[in-house]
């Protein structure tokens, strides 16, 4: 390593200043006082740490801009011992972590004011998983993925339980952390297994490694068990028991940032690491994952039917968009690799938008969350109603939201790939999940409801909301800038995959 | 020299045994104890595979590896006494405020 490669790092460097920031602001700030978490008058308290953490935000945006200044090609990937790569694909997706994170403070903002936790040490926490999420998407690395993955994991297991006084919150953030650490050491166990057979852990030596190489059981146990930690990270069946526990028991901001941010960060890795480094066994891996991709759709769209709490409901919708998601990843093309970037984009804002509803009808802690909350919502709030409309159709793939989109590259370079009956599990799965999505559009205008649970939009919510529906049609109706993008942000990746799958 | 494959075999048995300690015990406590077993399985793992190779990128992780099971330990030790706090016990099967 030398001093020159520290530049690469500028963004990751400025988010840890940040969040150290964050986290020692209330002490400076009461001379050195002992703050708790549960005692902290918030408040006056709770805003200056929001204006401070959008602020840091901003600085890491500009960190990211100005560093993306450095981006060339694979040469890129040789910074800090081939660890670290600043490509156009770790750019996509920081900016796009860096634009949740900061409407996930939106959100947040008058949550946490309404309940009696700091501010301070939460933003403090979702820098830190930002700088891991960040940290992940650049590795090229397995030691590297690894790290930035456990620095997200470990902070989304303190904010899974940061309402510390309530049972549900603690209780989600044990079955988060126990199933968590078993998937990190399974993940750890197929890495070990990878570096024993291929003797490095850089994916593209890896991958050379692997090309030389003929099937082997170590190898295959090694991919299958890394493929296992990862699929749990992005909540695939038969790996999603954790989602719909952990995804009630949060806090709702928390559950947003895990459904958003934390799941694409996990499939910005589960893309790199299977196209760059498992590219040569891919038909050993795609059988298994297509299988997986499958469940995910078939169990996460199903079990969604009978659910009435609606952080559950979209527990289980977010499973099934993981198999979605699945289909890209298994088509090993670049069609697939603009499939994942894309539906990461359409995903997290269509899921965004509903969150910031959700959350308008959650006056405190755990209130607005079931199903029947929701009835007669286009009566007493119709624009909100009408938003919701836009953003659960794009979940469900219908034009002209951008959801559609998402779903034709996907199912397109599954189709593509050779694996035709499983894109035509994920159209009927998406059929199904329509019928989940319109019972809470029933609920909102065609019950009458006795309107129980409040509306309280503030100004944060509604800006919220507005992005992410001007995101939604915008992409839907001109889909061009945004596939654009995919294509220039797919860079080195896709074109070695391209590369190698002509060479056989 | 002992072989490499004795240590791979004798991790590989560590880990089965974390897993199935996971998959068994009812108290959060030995369930964290089963996972740090298989955490330091791996760790074994790569070591005899670092050996092997006379390389030193095997041994610089398993560094890494226990830093970050040493804050693992940090924040599940914290919740499981917030989970005491609240319940009176850390047995996993007690913890069923949620289900479907």
């Amino acid at each position: 390593m030398t001093w020159g490669d520290t530049i690469y790092l500028l963004p990751e460097i400025v988010i840890s200043i940040g969040a150290c920031l964050l986290l020692i602001a209330p002490v400076m700030r009461r001379g050195g006082g002992v703050v708790r978490a549960s005692g902290a008058p918030s408040g006056g308290g709770a805003r200056t740490a929001k204006w401070t953490m959008l602020a840091i935000l901003v600085l890491t945006a500009v960190a990211v801009i100005a560093s993306s200044g450095l981006v060339a090609d694979v040469a890129q990937t040789k910074t800090f011992a081939s660890m670290f790569a600043l490509d156009s694909f770790a750019i996509f997706f920081k900016l796009l972590f860096i634009a949740t994170m900061a409407m996930l403070v939106l959100l947040s903002d008058d949550y946490l004011a309404a309940s009696r936790y700091s501010a301070w040490e939460y933003y403090s926490l979702l820098s830190f998983a930002l700088c891991g999420m960040m940290f992940m998407v650049s590795g090229v690395h397995l030691a590297a993925i690894y790290i930035g993955l456990e620095l997200l994991s470990l902070s989304s297991y303190i904010l899974a339980g940061y309402f510390k006084n309530e049972l549900k919150s603690t209780e989600a953030a044990m079955k988060y952390f126990v199933l968590g650490t078993v998937s990190s050491a399974i993940l750890l166990y197929g890495i070990s297994l990878i570096y024993g057979v291929t003797g490095t852990l850089n994916l593209m030596r890896i991958a050379d490694a692997m090309s030389t190489l003929v099937t082997n059981d170590a190898l295959m146990f090694g991919i299958m068990l890394l493929g296992a930690g990862l699929c749990f990270k992005i909540a695939a069946a038969p790996f999603h028991v954790w989602t719909p526990d952990v995804y009630e028991g949060a806090p709702t901001p928390i559950t947003a940032f895990l459904s958003t941010a934390s799941k694409s960060a996990a499939f910005a890795i589960f893309a790199r690491i299977f196209y760059v480094g498992m590219h040569h066994f891919r038909l050993d891996w795609q059988v298994v994952l297509a299988i997986i991709a499958a469940l995910s759709m078939i169990i996460g769209n199903l079990a969604a039917i009978t659910q009435d709490n609606i952080k559950r409901m979209l527990a289980y919708s977010s499973i099934g968009h993981a198999g979605y998601v699945l289909l890209g990843i298994i088509s090993v093309s670049e069609m697939g690799l603009y499939g994942v970037l894309v539906y990461s984009v359409v995903y997290v804002f269509a899921t965004l938008g509903i969150w910031a509803t959700v959350l308008m009808l959650s006056k405190h802690e755990y209130a607005g969350e079931q199903v029947s909350d929701f009835e007669g919502l286009h009566r007493r709030a119709p624009l909100w109603a009408f938003a919701m409309i836009i953003f659960l159709l794009s979940l469900g793939g219908i034009p002209p939201t951008a959801g559609f989109i998402g779903k034709y590259f996907l199912f397109y370079a599954a189709v593509g790939a050779g694996f035709g009956w499983l894109a035509i599990v994920a159209v009927l799965m998406s059929a199904v999940s329509m019928f989940f999505y319109f019972r809470i559009v029933m609920a909102m205008y065609l019950r009458d409801g006795d309107g129980q649970a409040e509306v309280v939009s503030s100004g944060g919510l509604k800006l919220v909301a507005a992005i992410c529906l001007v995101v939604t049609l915008l992409f839907g109706i001109l889909p061009g800038p945004l596939v654009e993008q995919a294509k220039i942000s797919g860079g080195w990746v896709a074109k070695r995959v391209a590369a190698n799958n002509a060479q056989r | 020299m002992i072989p490499t494959h004795y240590f791979l075999i004798l991790s590989a048995i560590l880990f089965t045994i974390g897993v199935v300690g996971v998959l068994t015990r009812k108290n959060g406590i030995t369930i964290f104890m089963s996972i740090e077993l298989m955490v330091n399985a791996v760790n074994l793992t790569f070591l005899a595979y670092a050996r092997q190779f006379h390389q030193v990128h095997g041994l610089i992780f398993v560094f890494f590896i226990m830093a970050i099971a040493a804050a693992e330990a940090a924040v599940g030790l914290a919740i499981f006494i917030t989970l005491f706090h609240h319940r009176d016990t850390i047995d996993v099967d007690e913890a069923n405020l949620m289900h479907w």
